[in-house]
Parts: structure tokens; C-alpha cells; sequence
């Protein structure tokens, strides 16, 4: 609480002791630069990391509630053992739903690769069975042993191999988005630094005189300090409401467009980017501060 | 050197020395500024007479001895006690020290600001007139001539009303009408009740100042300090 004062303190601060740091226009716009750009990207590496998230979710979701059994069998058995594994599916728990696909559908499928006028019925083409599970999911291991011992050429593809890799793949996306927002987090602090540095080394001036005239560290680093925070906030505060613009006029997600289209922030999302001029702020304090005690050590 | 020992006084030394790298530059300073006094500080160039200002108020640190000031020994002070400890004393170098984008209203004020106390018009008025820069309040020091920014540097110095007044070379850079100016300001502060310790090369403002205060003469000569006498 006695730090969240302090914080406030600052960003309310005492106009009149501001003043003994002398206005420095270029570092002012580069420090609000700097932090407006990082607010930008970091508004994108958000809803980069999000998205991400919400793609392996879905993926989870979609690819974890279905799965196909694939009937390899002689073609006067093919027809039996495909009977016997719906039987075997319609009494097993979790499975929501169980059919054959068609040989229609099984044309189709293959249409992409072997060409339009593939005679499926003459084909040993293994028989296709889709099934989707309850909420609460079958057992697996169980329904492969069934199934081996009712139908044998029946063989159980629970997607796994397939979910593995993209959802893999999309947590580690969502890892590189929070990498980034930890990157650009620590760019900001060392651009913010590089800035309080140069406007200390300027002011050394200002700094003897001050301590001359028996200022205390405290007084003058929270007159430097209290610049450079107002500046990354407002900077950032800019950079991130122009990020969050530049999302909202993204295409909506659409299936053809991958997930790409689905950049963005859903519902109460939306207020997590309002954190990130807050972040900037307490980052440009620190950084600022520690700049500022690093120079008064020099001065006695 | 017994004239400058005994008990009390504002600023203590004790067998002080102070050294740069491979060389005292003072040694086995021992000195005593009584309270109300009026002392002068003389030598050669590159004597010390700088260094010793600053060590009265812990700019620079003693190599050995010990500093009192204001009966706490500058050893012992931390950063901001020594802060605190500095607003009891007004300092006037002679390069001013000012912050050149405030007005010269704003720099004499500046003391009671970092304090936490407010100016009060009337009395910041009444400070700028008597050192005679009433019309120059709203001026930025870089425009002040050099005799207008030492007056400036001394009403800043006594703004928080301190007890001691530590002037270094106040005259150095202006001209002999402006530096008994000046000297006549400080002798006033001085029949206030302030104790003085100004460093100056300028033996004639010594014996001219003479006619107006009872002062003592300091001299730094070969690192050392004696108490200069009638040969001044």
C-alpha cells in the first residue's frame, strides 16, 4: 500500500520541485517515443500470445472429441466387422456418436489426391468410421482391446499423433508472444535508462547545485524520476490505444483465413492491453530511479 | 597555534589532513570557528583554501581526523544528515552554482523549496533589495554580470537564515567597488549574529575590511594553517 503511494505520489508529484529539472525537449520526445512503440508492439505480442492460446484450446477441443476407426478387412468380412465395431461403440461409455462413412464421402476424401473418377468399390480401401465422443470422453486403451478382440481388422486413431505437434506448436507460439512481451519489457527499461542517463549526466550541474543547497537524493531523484515516468506513461498510453485500433480493424477470424484472422482480444480481454501503459510506468520508475541514486553516488 | 583550539564553536577540526592521490595537500589542521565570528581564509593559489570550505561542509572527506560541525562529527553523517546538516549553512562559491533555467527569484528561493518550506514574496522581496537586485528577480542568471550573480549567490546562501556563512573567493571574478559591496554585506550578516569564514587571496579586502569587523585571519602555507598576525 505504502508503494502503491509512493507511486501515486509520484505521478501527482510537486509541481514546483519538478521544476529544478531543467525541460530537455529531444530526450522528452524520445523517451515517449520509445515508450509509444514498445506499448505497439507489446499491444501485439499480447494478442499474439492470447490467440495462440485460444488456437490450441480450440484445437484441444475440436480434435480431442473425435475419432476415427479404421476397418481393414477382406471384403466379405469388411461389411461384418464394420456392424460389429458400431455395435461395439454404440455400448461403449463417452461415445457420443459413431457412423460409417460413406463410400461417397470416402470419394471425397481421396478426390484431392488420386482424381475424380476413383472406382472406391473396387478398391481395398480400408472402411472409415467416425466417432465422436461425450464430454466426458471414452477410455481409449479399453476400446482399442475391445475392439481387437471383436473385430480385428479394426484398429482405433484417437488423433493423438496429429494433436500432439499443433497443440505443441501453438504453445509455443503463445510462449514466443510472452517472450516478446518480456523483451520488449526489458528493451523499454534500457532505452528509459539510456535516457534518464543522458538527461543526469546533462544535469550533473543541476544535481551539485541542488545537493549544494542541502537537497536530500530523495528530492531529486523523484524530480527526475517523476519526468521520465509521466513520459513513458503517457508514450505508452498513446502507443497502446493505437495498437488496440490497429487490432480492432484486423479481418474477424474466419475459417479461411487460418488463425491469422483470428489476431485479436475477446470480450475482457480487451483490458488486459490497459495494463501495459501501467507496466511501462512502474518499469520507467525503476529504471529512472536506479539511474538516479547510480549518479548521486558520485556526488557528495 | 593555541588560538585556535579550545572548547564550543561551530566547526571543529581536529588534526585534520586532507590528500589527493600521492600528496597532502593540508596536514594537522586543527581550527575552531567560534559562533559569530568573522574569519578570513588566505593563501597562495592551490593552497587549500578551497578544499578546507569544502570540507567545513563534507563536499570533499578528510583523509584522518576529525570534523565537527555543529557539534556532529561530518564522519559519521549520512547522505541525507548531511543534506539537513548543509541547510544550516549557506555556501557561496565563486562560480555561483546557479540553475540557469529558473529566474533569480527562483534560485535564492530554492534553499526553502528542497527544505519543504515556502517563500514568502515579502520576504524574498525585501532579500533581493538588500542585496540590491530588485529589479533583477525575474532575470535568469546567465544574464547577470558577475558582481550581480555573487549578490545573488549570498542572498541565496542566507534565505533559510543559517547560522554559518562559508564564502569561497566571492570576489574573485568582480571588481573592487562590487567587492567591498560585498564585503559590507557580509559584515552586516556577521553584526547579525552569523558566523563568517571567507577564503580570499585579495589582502587588501582583508585590511580594508578590517575597519568594519572584528576578523581573523587564517593562512594556509604549506599545507599547513596558521593564524596570521600583524604582518597582514
Amino acid at each position: 500500500m505504502e508503494r502503491l503511494n509512493h507511486f501515486l505520489a509520484l505521478l501527482t508529484g510537486n509541481p514546483r520541485a519538478d521544476r529544478v529539472v531543467p525541460p530537455s525537449g529531444h530526450t522528452a520526445t524520445l523517451t515517449g517515443l520509445t515508450a509509444a512503440a514498445m506499448a505497439f508492439l507489446a499491444v501485439f505480442a499480447l494478442a499474439l500470445s492470447l490467440s495462440t492460446g485460444h488456437l490450441a484450446d480450440r484445437w484441444t477441443g475440436a480434435l480431442a472429441r473425435s475419432a476415427t476407426v479404421r476397418i481393414s478387412a477382406p471384403a466379405d468380412q469388411l461389411e461384418r466387422q464394420t456392424s460389429k465395431v458400431l455395435e461395439v461403440l454404440e455400448t461403449t461409455p463417452g461415445v457420443e456418436f459413431a457412423r460409417a462413412v460413406t463410400s461417397d464421402e470416402t470419394r471425397s476424401l481421396l478426390e484431392p489426391w488420386i482424381g475424380p473418377d476413383l472406382p472406391v468399390e473396387s478398391l481395398p480401401i480400408p472402411q472409415l468410421i467416425e466417432v465422436t465422443e461425450a464430454e466426458e470422453g471414452f477410455d481409449a486403451e479399453g476400446l482399442k482391446l475391445r475392439l481387437a478382440a471383436e473385430a480385428p481388422g479394426a484398429v482405433l486413431d484417437d488423433h493423438m499423433r496429429w494433436r500432439k505437434p499443433l497443440i505443441a506448436s501453438a504453445n509455443r507460439i503463445r510462449s514466443l508472444g510472452l517472450l516478446s512481451l518480456i523483451l520488449i519489457g526489458g528493451a523499454t527499461a534500457a532505452m528509459i535508462t539510456l535516457a534518464a542517463q543522458a538527461a543526469l549526466a546533462a544535469n550533473g550541474q543541476v544535481i551539485r547545485t541542488l545537493r549544494l543547497i542541502g537537497a536530500e537524493d530523495g528530492y531529486i531523484a523523484r524530480a527526475f524520476v517523476r519526468r521520465f515516468t509521466l513520459r513513458a506513461l503517457v508514450g505508452a498510453l498513446v502507443g497502446t490505444l493505437t495498437g488496440m485500433i490497429a487490432i480492432l480493424m484486423m479481418p474477424a477470424a474466419a475459417e479461411e483465413g487460418g488463425f491469422l484472422t483470428g489476431l485479436g482480444f475477446a470480450g475482457i480481454e480487451w483490458l488486459w492491453p490497459l495494463a501495459i501503459p501501467l507496466l511501462a510506468a512502474i518499469v520507467a520508475l525503476v529504471a529512472t530511479r536506479a539511474a538516479a541514486y547510480r549518479t548521486l553516488r558520485t556526488v557528495r | 597555534m593555541r588560538a585556535l583550539r579550545g572548547a564550543g564553536g561551530l566547526i571543529k577540526f581536529h588534526d585534520v589532513t586532507l590528500g589527493y592521490a600521492d600528496r597532502d595537500l593540508l596536514s594537522g589542521v586543527t581550527m575552531k570557528l567560534a559562533p559569530g565570528s568573522f574569519h578570513f581564509l588566505t593563501g597562495p593559489s592551490g593552497a587549500g583554501k578551497t578544499s578546507l570550505i569544502k570540507l567545513c561542509y563534507g563536499e570533499m572527506a578528510a583523509r584522518s581526523g576529525r570534523i565537527d560541525v555543529f557539534g556532529q562529527d561530518l564522519g559519521t553523517l549520512s547522505r541525507d544528515d548531511t543534506a539537513r546538516m548543509r541547510r544550516r549553512i549557506g555556501i557561496v562559491h565563486q562560480d555561483c552554482q546557479f540553475l540557469d533555467h529558473l529566474s533569480v527569484a527562483d534560485n535564492i528561493a530554492l534553499p526553502l523549496q528542497v527544505a519543504g518550506q515556502e517563500a514568502d514574496d515579502q520576504s524574498l522581496d525585501e532579500l533581493l533589495g538588500w542585496v540590491g537586485l530588485g529589479e533583477r528577480a525575474s532575470a535568469r542568471p546567465p544574464s547577470l554580470s558577475g558582481g550581480e550573480r555573487q549578490r545573488a549567490a549570498l542572498a541565496r546562501a542566507v534565505i533559510t537564515s543559517p547560522d554559518l556563512i562559508l564564502a569561497d573567493e566571492p570576489t574573485g571574478n568582480i571588481d573592487w567597488d562590487m567587492s567591498l559591496k560585498l564585503l559590507r554585506l557580509l559584515t552586516e550578516l556577521n553584526r547579525m549574529g552569523k558566523t563568517v569564514l571567507m577564503a580570499t587571496h585579495d589582502l587588501n579586502l582583508i585590511r580594508a575590511a578590517k575597519a568594519h569587523v572584528a576578523a581573523r585571519v587564517l593562512r594556509i602555507q604549506g599545507g599547513k594553517l596558521q593564524l596570521a598576525g600583524a604582518d597582514l
